[in-house]
């Protein structure tokens, strides 16, 4: 097939997915190779989400046969720095009696493929970043095998790769022959730097984008290169409207926060609405529709399902979209876990010291430690305390569940008896699970901490017999102190989890006056705050007919609701380790 | 392409970030400046950008920690060159991976494993000595660097004492760090070390996100005639910085503004000595950079936000953010 006529490409490719369907994902993700061949190096590169299987080894089969005249470099989220940025060769030095540095593969330009980079940790991820914009003509291309939607690459990479394919639900893979030629690839590389777009094209692309609520500027970007790519490869000498709307669909519908609104309504944000008067105006006097807006309709057209139902929720499409780090909290510690590469320290009895890292840092220096003290033994290795080297490891942090319990009123008072046993149960097994827990009452006018973050089951059932309840729901008091506890704790390198038991009726704001109108005001703002510092949270029902408010709750806060009108302490600890560990 | 940075001028908007790295460009003794904010927003363009606007500086040739004069020049460098050499301003990147011994300079291994000689070898630090410290992703370096940092920034003397070298030399430096919050938060410790601290956010005007697009990417496509294009822009700002670093010693401070200066920080609550003087530095820069004799009320109300917003104690339900709840304050105290 040809990339002759993007239109006809459409064509085809909906032929072969059944009906007049957008081009499916294999069809896009050849395409998106194709215009990656043409300019990889200002293209950055694609992000690919797909799971072990025949159609990912189908694209690494066409990826391979692209014609680039670049290296290929496979690394992983454990790939160390000085394999990408180059370092001293210790071996090599010792032997030559100089210096012998390496290279990295960061030195020239490659094509490096990031296997697992849902894991890839913020360092590496800042690293590969700074490569890519120095623009030396790198290109990555990241492998992501996440599961659920929260397991994503580093947003800062995605942010600067142009493409992203979505080849988890493709089951049916074609052969590589979508790809064009090496000729044809050349011809296309030769024909870019004539290509000049016009200054509309630009607004064009950063009013689809801004209508689409996307907020980096690197999109828009992107998106223009892609335009002139597409001009190249199809033989136009400048960027014409289908190469546009393709680069739209390519570059901005997979980065869509939001479904895109033809006209401005009441809480749409002001951006569209100027140029879109703007464009009015133009359109009124020339008859025709703004070529923005159908780009938008095109692009709407072809936004994949799983990512229109996705937007359609609206709920936590922000929340779990723009997460830094697909992987939960770590802390690093020397005792346990992951190793991590050994740093220079004095053991305190507590770190262990790594041998083999403390005799290659003392190596260097035995010549000029053997002058300093002539007495020394033949073949003995003397090593100073600026050699010590101790060992690091990374490891899953500890997790703390926070209990904030609603103790209001007459009806809290059975379940109160009900959280509390939940609360023993969850300590009963902390120590296998490594959980600590903290309980969080309010009621009355304030929320109050009745047991600090703690694992031991005597204190906690010493300090939990003793738990009043009745008075007002002062709802979002409970949800400050829960706030501050989770930071606090998280900063502390625990795992903060947040189980809210409660029925959502709060009656009582955070200035202490009752009022169901301003507490429930005040509930969704500190709601919004616990759910843009990203505690997992879930929400148990405990009212005894589960009403709207805990579910409106759980909402804001962006969290699971689970009702359960007549649970046990039992049942209530199920319900949240699953919840939890879900 | 790696000579050529996209010009500071032309960079749309972010005018706060803009003005806070001038500032820190005129006065190193404002100490730092701290950039948060959103991806994609020119945080790394800005600084680098810093590099190419900034005029250059008279260093003694050959020497490691760039000394003006050559009775600067640290004994353990060997012997200094004879003359003074111009060379831009340094602005040195110091990568997320580098180690201490990189960043601190540390025995010079080939000259111990070849010649048995015990030499220094100066690193980043020597190297940023008189310019700039740039750290990307300032939230994500390892914590016993930011310390060792922030405290050769303040004490302006890097001092090794390891391999049974005992160095010290110059580092005076203007320490600037960016990052993104979502990805990490810096320690509250941490934060207040830094004089000057802005957030940025991506331009919600549409038009400021088309003309950004535009100028990059004619930047992307010509460099050299975007760089040519925006010449002059770029030599009014230096211009300015110069006149503003000669006028520094001359501006005056009067007692009332002393006075609005601590009002200030007392209505802000906020602990220590060190944001009134960096409020007070700042403005003075301020008031250079725009040609005023003396520093005005109105300084110090442009200047407070990124003096003192990160100083504050967070309060979690200020949804405005402090960078608001420090412009209430400066509206009341300043009148």
């Amino acid at each position: 097939m040809t990339a002759a006529n993007p239109e006809a490409d459409a064509g085809e490719d909906s032929g072969a997915g059944g009906g007049d369907a957008p081009p499916d994902g294999w069809a896009r993700a050849m395409r998106a190779l194709a215009v990656l061949a043409v300019d990889p190096g200002g293209l950055g590169g694609l992000t690919l989400r797909a799971r072990a299987g025949p159609v990912r080894h189908a694209f690494d089969a066409a990826c391979a046969m692209l014609p680039l005249d670049l290296p290929r470099h496979r690394i992983g989220p454990a790939t160390p720095e000085d394999r990408l940025c180059g370092g001293i060769d210790v071996l090599a030095s010792l032997g030559a009696g100089r210096m012998v540095r390496v290279a990295g593969l960061a030195a020239r330009p490659a094509m490096l493929v990031l296997v697992m980079a849902e894991r890839t940790d913020p360092r590496l991820a800042a690293t590969l970043a700074g490569i890519l914009d120095r623009r030396h003509g790198h290109c990555l291309i990241l492998q992501d095998e996440g599961a659920t939607p929260d397991e994503v690459p580093p947003a800062a990479l995605r942010d600067r790769l142009a493409f992203a394919v979505d080849l988890d639900d493709v089951r049916h893979a074609r052969t590589a022959t979508d790809l064009p030629d090496a000729a044809m690839i050349g011809a296309a590389r030769q024909r870019l730097a004539a290509i000049t777009g016009g200054p509309e094209d630009a607004a064009t692309l950063v009013m689809v984008a801004a209508s689409l609520g996307i907020e980096s500027l690197r999109a828009p970007l992107l998106a223009l290169r892609v335009a002139r790519a597409l001009a190249a490869l199809s033989g136009r000498g400048a960027v014409a409207q289908p190469d546009l709307r393709e680069a739209a669909e390519l570059v901005l519908a997979p980065r869509a926060t939001r479904l895109p609104q033809p006209r401005p309504d009441d809480h749409a944000p002001p951006p569209p609405e100027p140029a879109e008067g703007d464009l009015q105006d133009n359109s009124d006097s020339a008859g025709a529709t703004p070529p923005h807006e159908m780009i938008v309709e095109a692009v709407a057209a072809s936004l994949p399902p799983h990512l229109l139902a996705r937007l359609a929720s609206d709920a936590g499409a922000t929340g779990a979209a723009c997460r830094g780090s697909g992987a939960g909290a770590r802390v690093r510690g020397n005792r346990r876990g992951r190793p991590l590469p050994a740093r220079p320290g004095r053991p305190d009895g507590r770190a262990r010291i790594d041998l083999i890292a403390t005799l290659r840092a003392a190596a260097p220096f035995q010549r000029l430690r053997r002058a300093d003290c002539p007495g020394t033994a033949a073949g003995r290795v003397i090593v100073t305390p600026s050699d010590l080297r101790l060992c690091r490891h990374e490891d899953r942090s500890d997790r703390l569940l926070i209990f904030c319990v609603d103790a209001s009123g007459s009806a809290a008072m059975a379940r109160m008896a009900e959280a509390k046993g939940a609360v023993e149960l969850f300590l009963a097994d902390a120590y296998a699970q490594r959980d600590h827990v903290a309980l969080l009452a309010f009621r009355g006018t304030r929320a109050e901490m009745l047991l600090a973050p703690t694992r031991a089951l005597v204190m906690a059932k010493r300090r939990l017999a003793a738990l009043p309840g009745g008075g007002g729901t002062p709802l979002a008091a409970g949800l400050v102190a829960a706030h501050g506890l989770g930071l606090a704790a998280r900063r502390q390198g625990f795992a903060p989890a947040l189980i809210l038991l409660t029925d959502g009726r709060g009656n009582v704001g955070l200035d202490e006056r009752p009022g169901r109108e301003a507490a429930a005001d005040d509930a969704r703002r500190v709601a919004a705050m616990l759910r843009g510092a990203r505690l997992p949270c879930i929400v148990l029902d405990s009212a005894p007919r589960p009403g709207a408010e805990a579910s409106v709750l759980a909402g804001w806060l962006g969290a699971r609701h689970l009702a359960l009108p007549r649970a046990d302490a039992r049942a209530m600890r199920d319900a949240a380790a699953a919840a939890l560990a879900g | 392409m790696s000579g050529q940075v996209f010009p500071f001028s032309a960079i749309v908007g972010q005018d706060q970030m803009k003005l806070a790295i001038i500032l820190a460009a005129i006065d190193p003794g404002i100490g730092g400046v701290l950039i948060f904010g959103d991806r994609g927003t020119g945080k790394s363009t800005a600084v680098r950008a810093l590099a190419a606007l900034l005029p250059p500086i008279e260093v003694v040739e050959g020497c490691p920690v760039n000394s003006a004069r050559p009775e600067d020049c640290p004994d353990w460098a060997g012997p200094a060159g004879p003359g003074l050499v111009s060379r831009p301003t340094p602005v040195v990147d110091l990568p997320l991976g580098a180690t201490e011994d990189r960043v601190t300079g540390a025995l010079d291994i080939e000259a111990a494993l070849g010649r048995g000689e015990k030499r220094f070898q100066p690193g980043l630090l020597a190297r940023a000595n008189r310019g700039f410290l740039y750290i990307d992703e300032v939230n994500l370096l390892e914590d016993h660097l930011v310390d060792l940092l922030l405290d050769v920034a303040q004490s302006g003397i890097n001092s090794v004492e390891r391999e049974g070298l005992s160095i010290r030399h110059a580092a005076r430096f203007v320490l600037i760090g960016s990052g993104n919050p979502e990805e990490g938060e810096l320690r509250p410790q941490l934060l207040d070390r830094f004089g000057l601290a802005v957030e940025v956010r991506s331009a919600s005007e549409i038009g400021e996100r088309i003309e950004a697009v535009r100028r990059r990417d004619a930047y992307e496509t010509d460099p050299a005639a975007f760089l040519a294009a925006w010449a002059a822009d770029e030599a009014r700002i230096r211009d300015a910085i110069l006149a503003a670093r000669a006028a520094l010693a001359e501006i005056a401070a009067t007692d009332e503004i002393l006075r609005l200066c601590a009002a200030l920080s007392l209505a802000l609550g906020v602990d220590g000595l060190r944001g009134e003087l960096t409020l007070l530095r700042a403005a003075r820069a301020l008031a250079g950079y725009e040609g005023a004799g003396a520093i005005t009320p109105d300084h110090l109300r442009r200047i407070a936000p990124m003096a003192m917003s990160h100083r504050l104690r967070r309060d979690p339900l200020d949804e405005a953010g402090s960078a608001s709840r420090v412009e209430r304050a400066a509206a009341e105290v300043l009148g």
